[in-house]
């Protein structure tokens, strides 16, 4: 059976969400191997949220806002990158590869780099395979065998 | 990427054929170039191939813009556009007619969003008298007060027509939320945003004693509004409520797999559902509004936005640094459209002395600013005396000035002077005997190390003062010496007038200016380009287009107003496009010099812009902030300050903690200022930053939602 990836995506209002309803307007196709939680501002994102998803079983998690410089919130997204990029460092010591956090610029007008972003994310954890934290042996199972590098 | 200053020629596609097929006498696979012929400034015409030319191409009125025009009984320009006079730019030829936009002339986005503020303030300075008559307010039923009890949701899943039907299984998805958590009633609806759904939403929510609810269709941000407006109505608090977007984020992109989208819309419930169990009623706190403004600077910008905003029947404080109104305008003797700038000055000094709304300080210098948007209160120092005042609204109009130049030998001999100075002296009698070579230089001290700004204005002045030169002085001998010639415009039209008239443009590059020297005569000395000699000149005067230097205060005001600075010392809007005459920090307006250079139309648009935004806030009873915003745990909060520098409204304050030990601080949150972004909330180290509508706990019970069933 093919691994069916959960990958949840935190997008900001004004951007990156909006986007996201634009490639729905726009009829784009996407995988629908993910979720999608809204906030007002990336930078809300918390990164116990995001570590609190992997441990819950997230095969992957994007976070989406604004294009540096166009922060509805003026600067908001330069919290958001320092903090993912941080996050992203520490991911190995918790046996997770780095490539399981996506960071992504995604504008209110962008509706195919939202399509794309989320399609190549998916593909992205596809191949990684299913979270080493996957819960149950049934989960891990079916999902074929998890390609994990912990790079500490 | 290569700049070629070059004039093109031709543009041709050059055909190669590549093979002949000799038996059957055709021409098989011809290739085609795109060929560029150019005559470069100097140097031979060549030709050059590009797999892409890509033409800058101009602004033209609309055909449909003369019908409308001549409908409307507003006057044309000799182009076509919309006539405006540069002292009134946002004023058609017909009084109650305004104009705003590339309908003028051609402009850039942030002066069409300046200009469009600007003819609604000009349009709401005629409608003082009628204010707010033919406003209703809405009335609601009273709150009820659910916090003793359990969550009682329900759920309406919405098909859409088919938009949503047609993919997911909207009754299953209905019938699956009936099993969670919470949830005592669900049902699907047709289109659940239509207004029978609404009056029936109603009905449930009384019927089932309903305290919060979930609407599983389309964005919230198409339909949150609306839905949040039932909930009003049934008398509950408006953020009881959650949307699952299973539409434009589901079933339009994952149309063909209604099993999958299927799921997802499920998950999507279900999330929605948990994070809703969760929610607190909120309110917006309404603060009181003072209804007057705070005008610091009383040249053009300062004068015009002091005017428009006692003409909307607002009480204005202008505060002037001199004895003198005008600022920079006082320098001024004339601009293309308008000779006698000094009756205008006269005019405008005259109104504002004479409004009664109007409260003057001359001489006076703002010393202290305090509080917050609708809230603000200041000292203002005028000699000795202090005064304090409380007004609403600040429109920062600070201006800028000429700079003394450095370099060619100014400030060492008297014929080397500024163009304002070159304005003073052409507006005395014979001011040009003994002249006979006047040599002007542009760009100086502009785009270069550490201003690499261009002043925008020179170009254009040195044109006009060029022009006013051949008049009075027919056989002066007129040169500018020029990096680019910058007359935007409509103004591009009086350099063609220039050049007709014999002023020659002699252009130089940055890295070989002209040099000047005055043993006895001035000499200078500068490289023709296209002669590729020096060209040596004897002038009698020599005039200096200087850079447009931003106000010497501005850096003080900026701390004091904690507003940002550009690199280049002008103050910082809060978008170039979107939101050019206000800063970020709420109830604070920018207008004029103190911006960036520009011309007095742009400067008189955007301080009509600036008054315009500034009444939106002081036109009003009540400030409504926010209800989304950051709240602190008392208990929690022991006041590391780590959140302060996160904000970017200056909301966040650390001080003593009221009736704490000695030394024990704690965050202070400014809730007219907290915009609700969250950011400080993941950067506190101890959990004690909330924000109200995505607390921790609704979120985290979001993301458990969306990954266990």
């Amino acid at each position: 059976m093919t691994f069916k990836p959960k990958i949840i995506v935190f997008c900001c209002n004004w951007c990156a969400y909006a986007g996201g309803d634009l490639a729905g307007i726009s009829r784009y196709q996407i995988k629908p191997y993910f979720r999608v939680i809204r906030t007002m501002c990336s930078a809300r994102v918390d990164p116990e949220w995001i570590m609190e998803a992997f441990r819950l079983g997230a095969d992957g998690v994007m976070v989406a806002g604004c294009h540096p410089g166009d922060c509805h919130y003026i600067g908001g997204n330069y919290r958001t990158r320092r903090r993912i990029a941080l996050l992203r460092c520490l991911l190995g010591q918790f046996g997770l590869n780095q490539e399981r956090l996506g960071l992504a610029w995604i504008s209110a007008g962008e509706a195919e780099k939202f399509a794309t972003t989320m399609n190549d994310f998916i593909e992205c954890i596809t191949e990684l395979g299913p979270s080493p934290y996957r819960k149950t042996t049934a989960d891990t199972q079916s999902a074929g065998l998890a390609k994990e590098a912990a790079d500490v | 990427m290569h700049f070629k200053r070059a004039r093109v020629c031709d543009v041709y596609k050059r055909e190669t054929i590549l093979q002949k097929d000799h038996k059957m006498g055709t021409q098989k696979n011809s290739d085609s170039e795109l060929i560029v012929k150019y005559a470069p400034e100097t140097g031979e015409v060549a030709e050059e191939e590009f797999d892409m030319v890509v033409l800058s191409v101009g602004l033209e009125p609309s055909e449909r813009q003369r019908r409308l025009a001549s409908r409307l009984g507003i006057r044309l320009d000799p182009n076509g556009f919309i006539w405006t006079n540069s002292l009134r730019p946002l004023e058609t030829s017909r009084p109650g007619i305004f104009i705003g936009g590339t309908a003028s002339g051609p402009k850039d986005i942030p002066e069409t969003v300046i200009q469009a503020s600007g003819t609604a303030g000009k349009a709401s300075q005629l409608l003082v008298e009628v204010r707010g008559t033919l406003t209703l307010e809405r009335e609601f039923p009273p709150e009820k007060d659910v916090s003793e009890q359990e969550p009682r949701i329900g759920v309406f899943v919405c098909h859409c027509g088919t938009n949503i039907g047609s993919v997911v299984d909207v009754p299953a998805t209905a019938q699956y939320a009936k099993s969670l958590p919470y949830v005592v009633y669900a049902e699907d609806n047709l289109y659940t945003c239509s207004q029978d759904t609404q009056d029936h939403i109603r009905e449930m929510i009384a019927e089932y004693n309903l305290n919060r609810v979930v609407v599983a269709s389309c964005s919230p941000r198409t339909h949150e509004p609306l839905f949040q407006q039932t909930l009003c109505e049934a008398g509950l608090n408006p953020h009881l409520f959650e949307m699952a977007n299973i539409r434009d984020q589901c079933s339009w992109i994952h149309m063909n797999r209604p099993q999958d989208a299927t799921e997802k819309a499920r998950d999507l419930v279900r999330m929605a559902v948990a994070k809703v169990a969760l929610v607190e009623p909120l309110a917006a706190a309404s603060l009181d509004v003072t209804p007057s403004a705070l005008v610091i600077g009383g040249g053009l910008a300062g004068m015009t936005a002091a005017l428009s905003l006692a003409k909307q029947g607002f009480e204005v404080v202008l505060v002037e640094r001199q004895k003198q109104l005008g600022g920079t305008l006082k320098d001024l003797r004339s601009i293309f459209a308008e000779p006698n700038v000094r009756a205008y000055l006269q005019q405008i000094k005259e109104h504002v002395q004479k409004h009664k709304n109007i409260a003057l300080y001359t001489s006076t210098e703002v010393e202290s600013v305090e509080g917050f948007v609708g809230n603000f209160e200041s000292t203002l120092k005028t000699g000795s005396k202090e005064k304090m005042v409380k007004y609403g609204v600040i429109i920062v109009a600070t201006g800028g000035n000429e700079h003394k130049p450095d370099e060619y030998l100014f400030g060492q001999d008297k014929r080397v002077i500024t163009q304002l100075q070159l304005e003073d002296l052409l507006s005395c009698t014979e001011p040009l005997s003994g002249v006979k070579t006047l040599v002007m230089i542009q760009c100086v001290g502009s785009r270069e190390q550490e201003h690499m700004y261009c002043s925008r204005v020179c170009c254009s002045t040195a044109v006009k003062n060029a022009l006013k030169i051949k008049e009075l002085s027919p056989e002066a001998e007129v040169y500018i010496l020029y990096r680019d010639i910058r007359t935007y415009g409509f103004n591009e039209e009086y350099f063609q007038a220039a050049r007709d008239k014999g002023v020659i443009f002699v252009r130089y590059e940055a890295d070989n200016k002209p040099k000047v020297t005055n043993k006895g005569a001035l000499k200078l000395t500068v490289h023709e380009l296209l002669l590729d000699r020096e060209l040596v000149l004897e002038p009698d005067l020599l005039v200096l287009s200087s850079r447009i230097d931003p106000d010497s205060g501005n850096e003080a005001l900026a701390q004091m107003l904690k507003v940002p600075m550009n690199e280049d010392g002008f103050l910082l809007e809060a978008h170039v496009k979107l939101r050019p005459v206000e800063f970020a920090t709420e109830g604070i307006f920018v207008a004029g010099l103190a911006h960036s250079p520009k011309s007095m139309a742009e400067t008189i648009a955007q301080a009509e812009a600036a008054a315009a935004k500034a009444c939106t806030i002081i036109s009003k009873d009540k400030y409504k902030a926010e209800p989304t915003i950051a709240a602190v745990n008392e208990d929690l909060c022991d006041g590391c300050g780590i959140c302060v520098p996160v904000c970017e409204y200056n909301a966040l304050e650390i001080a003593d903690r009221p009736g704490g030990k000695e030394e024990e601080k704690i965050v202070q949150i400014n809730e007219a200022m907290c915009k609700g972004c969250g950011g400080c909330v993941a950067a506190c180290p101890s959990g004690a930053m909330e924000q109200k509508g995505f607390k921790n706990e609704q979120m985290l019970a979001m993301i458990k939602a969306s990954l266990v069933d």
